[in-house]
């Protein structure tokens, strides 16, 4: 054991050494950083393909590059976000901190942990390596509708089938992983209604995870027997239906909000009572919620078709659970507010990008609300009222979760306390760029200007010109980011407690700022 | 205090550079079109009823908030209560917002039917998506042209100066009588396109194999202007649409000009 621990712990001797300890590595905290830090290059990346974008969006005509690159960059900059940036770092999270939340030695399966992270990379490389093929690198946007993405879309295309094979085997891995660590390795005391709400949270997205990448990967793969071996499962030319992807697709892709959402929602509901110094308001109600949210997602998805001339009924049946979604996300809202009413309310930033995300994330479901209205919705759809929309609930939603959870948690991962001036100050510049950006893209949308357009008419100047000018606010603020995680890496600042926050509670705050490598290798008392 | 006149006085010239421009430009619309179709102007009463009730709801529940904020500060030496449960706020509150719902779901149903009554058309135009540009058949008239984007190629590459309607001009615009139930009939001849004209309220999928529907009745002459709302290929924002309402005269005397030619605009 002591050995295993200084292997652990000592500075790597060469090279081949530093590959293989990162490589080979079976341990949660380790992998976790793993997670963190590649989510958080293709956060990165993925902001240099938006700010690409707003910056040809800047003003009408053509500008910096042709309208076949635009797409190219729209596509990829939805496909890394999505999975390559937001659902990593979600992963990330869970890995590192689960374990210390129900007191496990470490996640369940260990070494297919250490698989799922690495075929991440991996579906990486696949995926960036289109943009230098001969044609293009995919440019039907991340949705990948057929007949554009089947018939017409470039060869490339089967590199993104096979990336997203690779990224749906590692989510699914990790899902698993998830579920079996949380049912099997809590201590003991620890009934799934003591659970903290963060492991919760995971448990409902990891069930989500295993619903649904089936579907998308059944849906891929349906594309790829179409491009590659005469079906004709979505072509109407040979008796398919265009309409069928978008079905699957969109099975997959509503739940997939969620599992993008859910773990934001985990880690807002562990800050927000700590630096109230308050319980969670509502823990049960809270769960309930959680759940009934997941049971809906799979029960909403034609809302994103509603124009493509589903029939009255079915309009009618998907309004209606869309519209039922808002009641369950009204609770954890109302709940989180509760939670902060007559609390001691201290602003630390990791509280700061938490009541960012209640109030930003709630007007995005306020449009999202709008959108459920099906004749509105006729209007909304594919305009930049929709972008503004998703926007809201996945850059001040889920991606402010991810921050909020990373100042939170980076003192208890490396020990130090970050620059709260510096800190304080990403927090502004990020949420003045980000209402700066996406505000005014609702008032694009609702004046009439569709999404994924590379060049626009002039009505349309003045509030592309903002929104570019935020987009390039808040992308650089991110450098605020990275300079206070790699301070933090590197020791420097503050030693922090082993509490860290005044009013944490719960078994990771019991272990050491760092905790060992191998921690709780005996159940802790829990209560 | 000083402290709070300095914050009031930078918002207020943030606001005045929001308001200022107002004046020099007129592209500063925030709204939808209220329209100029019985089912435009349901949409928008819809959207506004739906907008209205969100910043309701938006005020009470950020005002709470805010107040817990601000009076609730560690700073300001309070202790924490202690409670963490409520049963029947809970319920309440997800009761309240359900009731909520259903007041915007009865009007929103009604104008969905409403729109879904395509029924006793007095004209029908068939609209085919192409990449990238539409073709327009008028099923009684024997009318069938193509519409492209008449925009020239030196404003898109800023060698001129672009016109008003830059990118929201076509060389053959579609022609309408007001008064009339127009059916309109979507399909695709490539990939999927949506037809979206907002003043009109339709926004139709166009899938190649497949036909939707849509109809208007236009209350008023006038050129009423859309473009592609679905990702179809590089030239995406390259495919306007332009309706030109006229009188019943007019549009008679226009029908009778085209009779005979079957296509215009170059045909591939």
């Amino acid at each position: 054991m002591e050995q295993v621990l200084d292997l652990g712990h000592s500075a790597p001797r060469g090279l081949l050494r530093f590959i293989k300890r990162w490589l080979f590595t079976t341990n949660h905290k380790e992998i976790g950083t793993l997670y963190l830090l590649f989510s958080l290059l293709m956060f990165f990346i993925g902001g240099v393909f938006a700010l690409l974008i707003r910056a040809e969006l800047f003003q009408p005509g053509a500008r910096l590059f042709n309208p076949e690159f635009f797409n190219q960059m729209t596509t990829l900059h939805g496909l890394v976000m999505l999975f390559l940036a937001i659902m990593p770092a979600f992963s990330g999270f869970a890995n590192w901190m689960i374990p210390l939340m129900i007191g496990a030695p470490d996640m369940a399966m260990p070494r297919m942990n250490n698989w799922a992270f690495w075929i991440l990379p991996v579906a990486a490389i696949l995926l960036f390596s289109t943009l230098f093929m001969d044609g293009s690198a995919p440019n039907f946007g991340w949705t990948m509708y057929a007949p554009l993405s089947t018939t017409y879309g470039p060869a490339s295309t089967d590199y993104l089938i096979l990336a997203i094979h690779l990224m749906g085997l590692s989510s699914l891995m990790g899902a698993i992983n998830i579920i079996v660590t949380i049912l099997n390795l809590r201590t003991p005391g620890m009934t799934m209604m003591k659970m903290p709400i963060f492991c919760w949270s995971w448990l409902v997205t990891a069930f989500l995870l295993i619903g649904v990448m089936p579907v998308l990967a059944a849906a891929v793969t349906m594309m790829l027997m179409d491009r590659h071996f005469a079906t004709s499962f979505f072509s109407a030319a040979g008796g398919g239906d265009p309409l069928l992807y978008q079905h699957l697709f969109w099975f997959f892709g509503h739940p997939e909000v969620y599992i993008i959402i859910l773990p934001a929602f985990g880690i807002i509901s562990q800050i927000i009572p700590t630096f109230s110094r308050k319980k969670l308001f509502g823990y049960r109600f809270m769960v309930y919620a959680l759940l009934a949210i997941a049971f809906l997602s799979f029960i909403v998805w034609v809302h994103h078709m509603f124009v493509t001339g589903v029939p009255l009924a079915a309009e009618l049946f998907f309004m209606y659970t869309t519209m039922l979604i808002a009641v369950p996300t009204g609770v954890k809202v109302f709940n989180w507010v509760t939670t902060m009413y007559r609390g001691a309310i201290s602003f630390e930033t990791p509280m700061l990008f938490a009541l960012a995300f209640v109030i930003l994330f709630t007007i995005g479901g306020f449009s999202g609300v709008m959108l459920a209205m099906v004749p509105a919705d006729f209007q909304y759809q594919d305009t930049y009222f929709v972008v503004a929309h998703f926007h809201y609930v996945l850059v001040p939603g889920a991606l402010f979760g991810a921050i909020a959870g990373a100042y939170y948690w980076l003192p208890k991962m490396t020990g130090v306390m970050y620059n709260e001036r510096l800190g304080q100050c990403h927090f502004w510049l990020s949420v003045i760029g980000v209402n700066l950006t996406f505000f005014p893209m609702h008032f694009l949308g609702l004046a009439g200007m569709p999404r994924r357009i590379a060049d626009y008419s002039l009505q349309f100047a003045n509030f592309n010109a903002i929104a570019s000018l935020g987009a390039f606010i808040f992308g650089f603020a991110q450098l605020f980011f990275l300079y206070i995680i790699i301070q933090a890496m590197r020791g420097k600042g503050k030693k922090a407690s082993a509490q860290v926050w005044e009013g944490a509670e719960g078994l990771e705050w019991t272990l050491s700022s760092p905790p060992p490598l191998h921690s709780f290798t005996t159940p802790p008392k829990f209560e | 205090m000083e402290y709070v006149k300095k914050k009031f006085l930078v918002f207020l010239i943030f606001f005045n550079f929001l308001i200022t421009p107002r004046l020099a430009f007129a592209a500063w619309e925030t709204n939808m079109p209220i329209g100029v179709t019985p089912i435009s102007h349901a949409i928008y009463h819809l959207h506004m009823l739906v907008f209205w009730i969100c910043v309701g709801i938006a005020v009470v529940v950020f005002s709470i908030m805010i107040y817990s904020l601000i009076r609730h500060r560690k700073s300001r030496g309070v202790r924490a209560a202690q409670f963490h449960e409520h049963f029947f706020l809970e319920i309440a509150w997800a009761i309240v917002p359900f009731i909520i719902l259903i007041v915007i779901a009865i009007p929103a149903t009604k104008t969905l039917i409403k729109m879904n009554d395509n029924s006793d058309p007095e004209l029908t135009i068939k609209v085919t998506g192409y990449q990238w540009r539409w073709r327009y058949a008028y099923l009684d008239q024997g009318i069938d042209f193509f519409s492209n984007l008449s925009t020239p190629t030196e404003e898109l590459q800023n060698q001129a100066k672009k016109n008003q309607w830059y990118l929201l001009e076509v060389d053959h615009p579609l022609v309408v009588p007001i008064h009339k139930k127009i059916r309109f009939l979507f399909t695709s001849n490539d990939v999927i396109h949506s037809w979206w004209v907002p003043t009109l309220g339709i926004k139709r999928d166009t899938i190649p194999g497949f036909i939707n529907e849509a109809w208007a009745k236009i209350d008023s002459k006038g050129t009423y202007r859309g473009q592609c709302a679905e990702l179809c290929g590089t030239n995406h924002a390259f495919m306007p649409i332009v309706v030109k309402a006229v009188s019943e005269k007019e549009f008679n005397l226009w029908a009778k000009q085209q009779a005979g030619e079957l296509i215009h605009g170059t045909s591939t």
